[in-house]
């Protein structure tokens, strides 16, 4: 077993991507400037969260939601023992280390946390009304902004009201003004989701010291929600597939691709759908965070194709309504049981205590994934979109996508180059400016996608104590440990967590991209690098999921326990390993996958 | 010549024992027949340990085997028979604790003639009309019993050992019953309990036979379970052991069971080691107990199902619960009983090596959200020692 993994200087990446940090800020590539900092250090390759290649603009995201997620740690809360989650980009990929804070420095901070981290404990529901309010304001100010072209003359308002300020600096301003708000959107999406997790954690590790075997999930079970919005999309759609059923158009879903609503009954259902899709429907395929995502509202065919899955389980007289009450009722029945198994009243109160407040903050944790990766960002690359089809219908840009190419501090040149040329009425210089650079990159992003990046680099760390790691990325000093020794390992055997139990054989479909989903043939295994929330509906089709990396309470996890489908998650090598077509075992209960 | 032995005059010292036995109950227990889901506790003294035990696993609703009790009421008129009394307190006498050999020979002749004494018609009728009841509620006629004593000694520290726990399997009809209920009683007269009871002192009268007799069981397969990890003291998991047939193959070490672990909670299996099992103690129709090998996959197939597991689970912390504390319990799959009710329990003790450590609380001092959050952040979960 080797000690160490490569350091990130000494990765050899793929052939012919000289320059390949030109799609990047500085700030995110591994340097010399900053070599004994970076060669000192552990990082591990998100997968999780990015598992392509970024293009320029897909790195702004991961950029604004790890830099949103460290200043909540060190500037805001003060959480006693960590700081941010460095993140930086190699060939392509986002490799993130967590920093922990100075030793002699922890005791300082813990009255600032408590202090700060109390107050939202203590204001936890009207804070998280506001917080409600405040991210449905900004997804509007996402949707208010105008990325219209530049008019041939301005509005005579302009004139009469005597405003003097014009189209194209304002689309300027508009343009620094999304950047504003994606920033905004997603320091919103940490300023509950640390603290959410810290409460988690407190009665996550009081469990653990009580049972020393509590699987993660009896610990999950007893907390999540039971009406949660992130099934919400999945709900409507059941609700509209059995109104199809109910209005005798049933038929009209066979070609999702060619769904005609006709009549009255037509008109009704699309009545239905127009109430369901917004917000509901503004729902990715993917985990938000790409370009290529498709949403739903803008992709019918996906959530069609759902609702004919749906038809059809309705008209063999199978019950697809979530069971709501059963499901609280198992929940209620969880959390006496391990309560009644407690050694002492003492135990009892302080386990009510934690379990209440982890209830408070969990509803946080599993909505906001809908608010902001879903709704939000769905608003963000649509957005986005038009920006691209401005440039190119004014010639800004030979084609629309070309914006992904352009890093988006660069993008602030382009419209510069827009708005002078309109004001003086003269040619631009963007489309012939940035072609070869375009080109160029695009073939560098194609063979860094082609590449597949290592798990880790430098030096693992003795113990992996930033709490947030654990929990999200199911990053522990045993993962790590697996990791290194991966190569000596059984040829036929995988190890993860154990995130849904039970114990299947059968079929293994290895899905790569979210357009394969609907690829899965029924009773076989889902194994994929990660999965996404609006995967839902497949899930009543698969015997078992694997995934490559996730935590406990990575999406697979929570929707493979809803519908009770063993589930191993965060196994590293699963869509290495696996093949479509094996024959596989799936221990839910212990995290292992065999190759039969 | 051993003075210290003699059985003394039963007659003459009947109440005293009688109230010996029932010193904390203060009952006048008339009864030579306790029905398993008839028991109360005030009838412990009079059925044994073994078969206040079914009586009350019965009563807590656990799946116990149906049947009843011969109470040590119905024992004691045995000793009606002043010959007897006589007989044996002669044999006792005789007895030279140093010769083995001839203390077996004695121990036949005491227990020989415990076997052949007449009964008083009532003890006779009782035990029939019991039987033809139990058969009635079954619904079989001549239906295969396991007989079994059930020894009381009240203040004795191991009542099974000072008297002897004889089991006879697969008996069928009132006469065979009522030939096993006295070789059940004659049974405190093994050379092994009387010699036990020498060597410790006890005085063989403070030893009384209840006699349990229950509908017969034929394990698919059967083991033990305890109602916490083993490994770790964790509450929330059973220990289940299972092999193949009857529990004999794993007793006397022929056979590693499997071992599996339930999560009495989630009601999911955790884990599971399944072992190379290649014998099997199986009964014959005429009672007796035969070892078959097995061949095939069957001897490394899991020896009982996930769903079986979990039914396990289940009773086994139905038990734990209802004593109110950790269980070690005895349980088979029937074989004639219908899948899904097919789990039985045999027996049930209290857990002994984790149940006498010391508790302690995990929580310290009084609940403060805000100080156990800084607890828990500062000092990850992975630090904390896993036992």
């Amino acid at each position: 077993m080797t000690n160490s993994f490569p350091s990130p200087f000494e990765i050899e990446g793929p052939e012919g991507v000289e320059g390949w940090e030109e799609l990047y800020p500085y700030s995110s590539s591994f340097s010399d400037y900053r070599k004994d900092y970076e060669d000192n250090r552990f990082w591990f390759w998100d997968s999780m969260h990015w598992g392509k290649a970024l293009t320029p603009w897909d790195a702004t995201f991961m950029e604004a939601a790890l830099a949103s997620l460290s200043q909540m740690n060190s500037r805001h809360y003060r959480i006693p023992p960590a700081d941010g989650v460095d993140f930086r980009i190699l060939y392509g990929y986002a490799f993130l280390s967590p920093v922990g804070v100075d030793p002699s420095q922890i005791e300082a901070r813990i009255p600032q946390f408590m202090e700060r981290a109390g107050h939202y404990f203590g204001n936890w529901d009207s804070l998280y009304e506001s917080w409600l309010g405040k991210v449905k304001g900004t997804i509007a100010d996402i949707e208010s902004i105008d990325f219209s072209p530049l008019p041939e003359m301005e509005d005579l308002e302009v004139i009469t009201g005597g405003t003097a300020l014009g189209s194209g600096t304002k689309l300027m301003s508009e343009y620094n003004r999304f950047k504003d708000l994606i920033m905004q959107a997603w320091q919103y999406h940490f300023e509950f989701l640390n603290l959410g997790y810290a409460a988690y954690l407190d009665f996550f590790g009081f469990c653990k010291e009580a049972f020393p075997s509590i699987p993660d999930l009896g610990i999950a079970k007893m907390v999540a929600g039971v009406e949660v919005d992130l099934f919400r999309p999945n709900e409507e759609l059941k609700g509209l597939a059995q109104k199809a059923v109910d209005l005798g158009i049933a038929r009209s879903f066979d070609d999702p691709d060619n769904v005609s609503l006709e009549g009255d009954a037509g008109a009704q259902w699309q009545a239905a759908w127009d109430e369901a899709k917004d917000p509901w429907f503004n729902f990715t395929s993917g985990n938000g965070f790409y370009h290529f995502d498709k949403i739903w509202v803008e992709n019918p065919d996906i959530p069609y194709t759902f609702i004919k899955d749906y038809i059809a389980r309705i008209e063999v007289g199978e019950d697809i309504s979530r069971p709501i009450e059963a499901i609280r009722e198992e929940r209620d029945r969880v959390v006496s049981e391990y309560r009644e198994l407690l050694g002492s009243d003492e135990d009892r109160e302080t386990f009510d205590g934690k379990l209440g407040l982890a209830r408070v903050v969990f509803p946080y944790v599993e909505n906001h994934n809908f608010y902001i990766e879903h709704w939000t960002m769905s608003v963000v690359w649509r957005k986005l979109k038009e920006l691209g089809a401005t440039l190119e219908e004014d010639g800004l840009l030979s084609a629309a996508d070309d914006l992904l190419f352009i890093r988006r501090d660069e993008v602030n040149e382009v419209l510069w180059d827009y708005y002078a040329n309109w004001a003086v009425n003269s040619p631009t210089a963007s489309a012939a400016h940035w072609a070869p650079i375009i080109e160029r990159r695009r073939a560098i992003h194609a063979k860094l996608d082609a590449w597949k990046a290592p798990k880790a680099l430098g030096a693992p760390p003795e113990v992996i104590t930033e709490p947030f790691t654990i929990m999200l990325w199911g990053i522990t000093s045993e993962s790590v440990n697996n990791w290194l020794g991966s190569d000596e390992g059984a040829e036929n055997e995988l190890t993860g967590m154990a995130a849904s139990p039970g114990t299947v054989e059968g079929i293994a479909r290895i899905i790569h991209n979210p357009e394969e989903v609907n690829d899965l043939q029924q009773d076989e295994i889902l194994v994929a690098t990660i999965t996404a929330p609006s995967w839902a509906p497949v899930f009543p089709k698969v015997q078992a999921c694997v995934t490559d990396i996730g935590g406990m309470m990575s999406h697979a996890a929570i929707v493979c326990r809803e519908y009770g489908v063993p589930a191993v998650t965060g196994t590293g090598f699963g869509t290495d390993k696996i093949k479509t077509g094996d024959r596989i075992r799936v221990d839910g209960s212990s995290g292992k996958v065999t190759i039969l | 010549m051993c003075e210290s032995c003699p059985i003394v005059d039963w007659e003459k010292e009947l109440p005293t024992i009688r109230s010996f036995f029932a010193r904390k109950v203060d009952a006048t227990m008339t009864e030579h027949i306790i029905w398993f889901d008839r028991y109360e506790h005030d009838h412990k003294p009079f059925v044994g340990g073994k078969n206040s035990s079914l009586g009350e696993m019965t009563m807590a609703e656990l799946p116990v085997p149906p049947g009843f009790a011969i109470t040590t009421v119905a024992y004691e008129q045995l000793w009606s028979d002043k010959t007897l009394v006589h007989d044996v307190n002669e044999l006792l006498r005789s007895i030279d604790h140093d010769d083995y050999v001839a203390n077996r020979e004695i121990s036949n002749q005491i227990r020989s003639k415990i076997e052949a004494v007449p009964l008083p018609d009532d003890v006779t009728a009782d035990i029939r009309h019991a039987y033809f009841e139990l058969c009635d509620h079954c619904g079989v006629e001549d239906l295969p019993v396991a007989v079994r004593s059930s020894a009381t000694a009240e203040d004795l520290p191991d009542a099974s050992f000072a008297g002897q726990q004889d089991t006879y399997l697969w008996i069928q009809g009132a006469d065979s019953v009522i030939e096993h209920v006295r070789r059940c009683w004659s049974s405190i007269f093994t050379d092994r309990a009387i010699a036990y009871r020498h060597a410790m002192g006890y005085l063989h009268q403070t030893i009384a036979v209840s006699v349990g007799v229950q509908k017969m069981i034929d394990p698919i397969s059967s083991g033990v379970a305890f109602t916490l990890n083993p490994s770790n003291g964790d509450r929330s998991q059973v220990a289940i052991d299972a092999s193949w047939g009857l529990g004999e193959a794993v007793v006397s070490g022929q056979v590693t069971p499997d071992n599996f672990l339930v999560d009495k909670v989630l009601r999911e299996v955790i884990k599971r080691e399944i072992s190379d099992k290649g014998v099997e103690y199986c009964l014959t129709e005429s009672g007796s107990v035969e070892k078959l090998e097995i061949v095939g996959e069957r001897r490394t197939a899991p020896a009982v199902s996930d769903d079986d597991l979990v039914a396990i689970a289940i009773l086994a912390r139905r038990a734990e619960k209802h004593y109110g504390c950790p269980q070690d319990v005895e349980w088979a799959l029937d074989k004639h009983l219908p899948a899904g009710e097919n789990v039985v329990m045999l027996q049930s003790r209290p857990e002994t090596v984790w149940s006498q450590k010391t508790k302690t609380s995990v929580a310290t001092g009084g609940y403060d959200p805000m100080k156990s959050i800084v607890t828990t952040l500062v000092s990850p979960l992975h630090k904390k020692p896993s036992s």
